[in-house]
């Protein structure tokens, strides 16, 4: 009953936190000359379609990865600012890797999937080790490998991992994964179901992304391990007397959120690119965070505020074609961070208080009444 | 003598419980009025609605003779109520200047008048008894108190609330806390005292009203009432004792500690030097001494949260002092610590990750890798059970308990993992009369079926009483051993000071 009526009003918060923001955008559409109405109902008129939906699934699941990873942290009170980065360098070299090996196809994917995962590991455990053994806090780690990450891969790319380009092609890119080495879409899926999303290409990998929240669900609320990780998080004082080693802790979650920074670049590594381009997709690190907060770092709030980004993303795309801003999806974005932010410090002190209530309320009169 | 404080008729109810029924209270102006009851009893509810922290559903609260309706402590101060709580609010990184003008600033044009604030502050205080330019951090339990009141009265405060305010200090401590509030009482300053330490409300109070069960069942002249009458007014039953006299002491060294100390952190002085102390199968070993002597600094080495610098910790004859915390609860060491916020609990987890908390490890609480959920549920709902702990359920965030409450779930997860040494600090610390008989009981249960305990508290009754050997530290030292058998609390209390050797 209790965990019920925290859902509902994490729920309720949420949505009303998205009206809000989409009151505010109203505004801003307003005064700068355009009809909010208009603009809000060619958004929604495009992003119901079949393939805006496929597609702001597709955006979606990179920002769900990424979310986790910077989730998992916050639950023990580390900030993994370093996402991007683990990403970026994770899919370079994943990239390379999977054009340079010929295994046979399931095996061609895992492998390149668990050299992105080992690559965003330690590149993210690095940030661990210097926190433990060297005091270094890891916002301040993080960001610095992040820029390390970005100048890193441009070095590796343009000197090593590139391939020849005919004479004429000027974009600098690994070689193409061949065709063992990539992710089927899951089209043949929806047209069994009878939809056609057209030209777009449900990426595999959210299948995976599926699991991965299954995955940290159990990994959270099941495990020692997610016990352990908790405990730090809610008092590392406490953790600390009941054995828990935080050092250890420490590592051991950024090994873990690395890991799954890793999978961040995959779906569209394995489902669209096949290869590492100087245009590959970038912020979905720090946009990650955003998705954690919205969704109270909880695998299904996650997904939804994963999928909710990720069709903003989509929809807005029709504004620009119809010359109204699309900027105003950023402003949008964050319009409902701050406000769903907002809810949530006001809901928390209720929450509390009620549960006060509850249990007072629940003990025979006189019994106790102190909180 | 006219009222500073009158309730009358006070009632607060809560979903399914009455917190404050008709409560009435008459406090004197220039008194110091103590108001005793267990935990629970509503002494808390009724002090926050005094300082207009949650309003009353029924009943009138009038001020120095006018009805007044607060609904907020801002108000509260306004109208010159001052209180001073359980759980200091300083902040540690500043000065005691800083912390007492906090908010209050007396100013001058767009600056801080230092001086002025320097000036009352002696004023309020008195000459010498607190150094404003000294870091909070610094400072004792006992001087962080005053600069608490100090804080309270540089608002203007003629009222006083003091909520449990000796629960946290040692015996000298509260000796220059009683001098400190007969000084404001002096000065015409009104103080309402809470407590259940009912030697300490006979000393100090002119005047005591009784709460039990959310009503005022008595007022009481502290002049022709005896402690056991309080008590039995307060409890509404005979009161318990901690005496155990049946040795239960066997020869078998449970837990040793061969000379061990630690440096203080620069490295340059012993914070605790050459303990040597052993606990036997059956015996309680009680560790006096006044707070800060190196008690925390003794129950860390032992435990593996702190290295030690000199000696070894033996475990039934084994060497331990390089092993983990965790593998040191694995092989049957339990604790219960001192600090129950910072070190004991998760607030914002429900009980049954409370009661997990150290035992993570093991049975019932998990197999393998994997929390045995209904294992560990099964087990919280025994400790409730076994421990009288008041909650709805294991499933509440364990915040929402009682301080008494939280701290009965800390001692019976200990208890009912059956450790064969538990290291006990302050186990009956903040809860009332009732559940201290049940800890108590269980200890000497325990005790009867082998389990060694080190006891540290500041409740010198209880240490007399439980413990089968008494030891005494000070400056990180132990410096006498005792029987407590034949000492009394005076006599310990001049050991742990160092006035007798």
């Amino acid at each position: 009953m209790r965990a019920n009526r925290r859902l509902v009003y994490a729920v309720v918060s949420s949505g009303l936190a998205i009206v809000f923001a989409l009151l505010v955008s109203a505004v801003i559409l307003a005064v700068s000359g355009n009809n909010p109405f208009e603009a809000y109902g060619q958004m929604f008129e495009y992003g119901v379609r079949v393939d805006s939906l496929a597609s702001a699934v597709n955006r979606a699941v990179p920002l769900y990865f990424s979310a986790m990873a910077v989730a998992l942290g916050f639950k023990m009170g580390l900030f993994n600012i370093g996402v991007e980065g683990q990403y970026r360098i994770a899919v370079l070299i994943a990239a390379a890797v999977g054009a340079a090996i010929a295994l046979p196809g399931p095996l061609h994917v895992l492998a390149i999937i668990l050299t992105a995962m080992a690559v965003g590991a330690a590149w993210s455990g690095f940030a661990g080790y210097l926190k433990v053994k060297r005091g270094v806090h890891e916002v301040i780690s993080t960001i610095m490998l992040n820029y390390v990450a970005t100048g890193m891969g441009a070095f590796l790319l343009a000197n090593w991992l590139r391939q020849e380009n005919p004479p004429g092609d000027l974009v600098i890119k690994t070689p193409e994964i061949p065709e063992s080495g990539r992710l089927p879409s899951l089209n043949q899926v929806l047209e069994w179901v009878g939809l056609d999303p057209g030209r777009v290409n449900l990426y595999g990998m959210a299948v995976l992304a599926v699991v991965a929240g299954f995955g940290f669900h159990v990994l959270i609320n099941h495990t020692r391990f997610g016990f352990e990780l908790r405990a730090s998080g809610a008092s590392a004082g406490a953790a600390r007397t009941a054995g828990i080693d935080p050092g250890r802790m420490v590592v051991l979650t950024m090994v873990i959120s690395g890991a799954i920074a890793g999978l961040v670049g995959m779906a569209h590594l394995l489902g669209f690119f096949h290869r590492y381009t100087i245009d590959f997709p970038t912020m979905l690190g720090f946009t990650g965070i955003a998705v954690a907060l919205l969704g109270r770092n909880h695998p299904a709030g996650m997904a939804a505020g994963a999928l909710l980004f990720g069709w903003f993303d989509r929809a807005t795309q029709i504004l620009d074609l119809r010359g109204i801003p699309k900027e105003i999806v950023f402003i949008l974005q964050g319009v409902i961070l701050l406000s769903v932010v907002v809810a949530y410090a006001v809901v928390e002190v209720r929450i509390r208080a009620a549960e006060s209530r509850a249990v007072t309320g629940a003990l025979r009169p006189g019994a106790e009444e102190e909180s | 003598m006219s009222l500073a404080i009158q309730l009358v008729g006070i009632t607060k109810r809560y979903p399914g419980v009455i917190a404050n029924d008709r409560i009435n209270l008459d406090v004197r102006e220039g008194e110091i009025h103590a108001v005793v009851g267990e935990n629970g009893a509503g002494k808390s509810t009724l002090m926050k609605i005094l300082y207009g922290m949650i309003p009353p559903d029924e009943g009138e609260i009038r001020i120095r003779g006018e009805a007044t309706t607060m609904s907020s402590a801002r108000d509260a101060i306004g109208a010159g109520i001052g209180m001073v709580h359980q759980h200091f609010m300083l902040a540690e990184q500043m000065t005691v200047l800083e912390n007492v003008i906090l908010g209050a600033e007396p100013r001058q044009g767009l600056r801080i008048d230092f001086g002025e604030a320097r000036r009352r502050i002696v004023e309020i205080s008195g000459e010498g008894a607190l150094d404003a330019d000294q870091m909070v951090e610094e400072l004792s339990v006992g001087e962080k108190q005053r600069v608490e009141i100090a804080k309270v009265l540089f608002r203007g405060a003629q009222i006083l609330i003091l909520d449990e305010p000796t629960a946290v200090l040692v015996p000298q401590e509260v000796e220059e806390l009683f001098v400190s509030l007969r000084e404001l009482r002096e000065r015409g300053v009104t103080i309402i005292f809470i407590s259940h330490k009912l030697d300490e409300v006979l000393e100090i109070a002119d005047s005591i009203t009784v709460i039990r069960a959310g009503r005022t069942v008595a007022t009481a002249d502290p002049r022709r009432i005896s402690t056991r009458e309080l008590a039995e007014l307060m409890v509404g039953a005979e009161l318990p004792t901690a005496e155990t006299r049946l040795s239960t002491v066997t020869d078998q060294v449970l837990l040793e500690a061969e000379g061990i100390g630690t440096l203080s952190e620069d490295g340059d002085r012993w914070v605790i030097e050459d303990i040597r102390l052993r606990i036997h199968r059956g015996q309680v070993l009680g560790i006096a001494g006044v707070e800060g002597n190196g008690q925390r600094e003794l129950v860390d080495i032992l435990m593996g949260l702190r290295p030690a610098d000199s000696g070894r910790v033996l475990l039934g004859g084994k060497d331990i002092t390089d092993m983990s915390t965790l593998r040191r609860r694995e092989a049957g060491i339990g604790l219960i610590p001192a600090d129950r916020h910072g070190r004991g609990l998760l607030l914002g987890s429900p009980l049954w990750e409370n009661a997990m908390l150290g035992h993570q490890s093991q049975p019932p609480f998990s197999r393998g890798w994997l929390v045995d959920r209904i294992g560990a549920r099964r087990r919280t709902e025994n400790v409730v059970e076994h421990f009288d702990v008041r909650t709805p359920g294991v499933e509440v965030k364990i915040h929402a308990l009682s301080g008494g409450n939280q701290q009965k779930l800390l001692v019976g997860k200990e208890m009912l993992a059956t450790p064969q040494v538990l290291l006990a600090s302050h186990p009956t610390r903040g809860i009332d009369v009732g559940a201290q008989a049940a800890v108590w009981e269980s200890i000497r249960t325990a005790r009867a079926e082998g389990l060694g305990v080190l006891l540290i508290s500041a409740d010198l009754d209880e240490l007399i009483g439980l413990s089968d050997t008494l030891m005494v530290i000070l400056r990180g030292r132990l410096v006498a051993t005792l029987d407590p058998g034949h000492i009394t609390p005076a006599e310990l209390g001049s050991y742990m000071t160092g006035a007798s050797q």
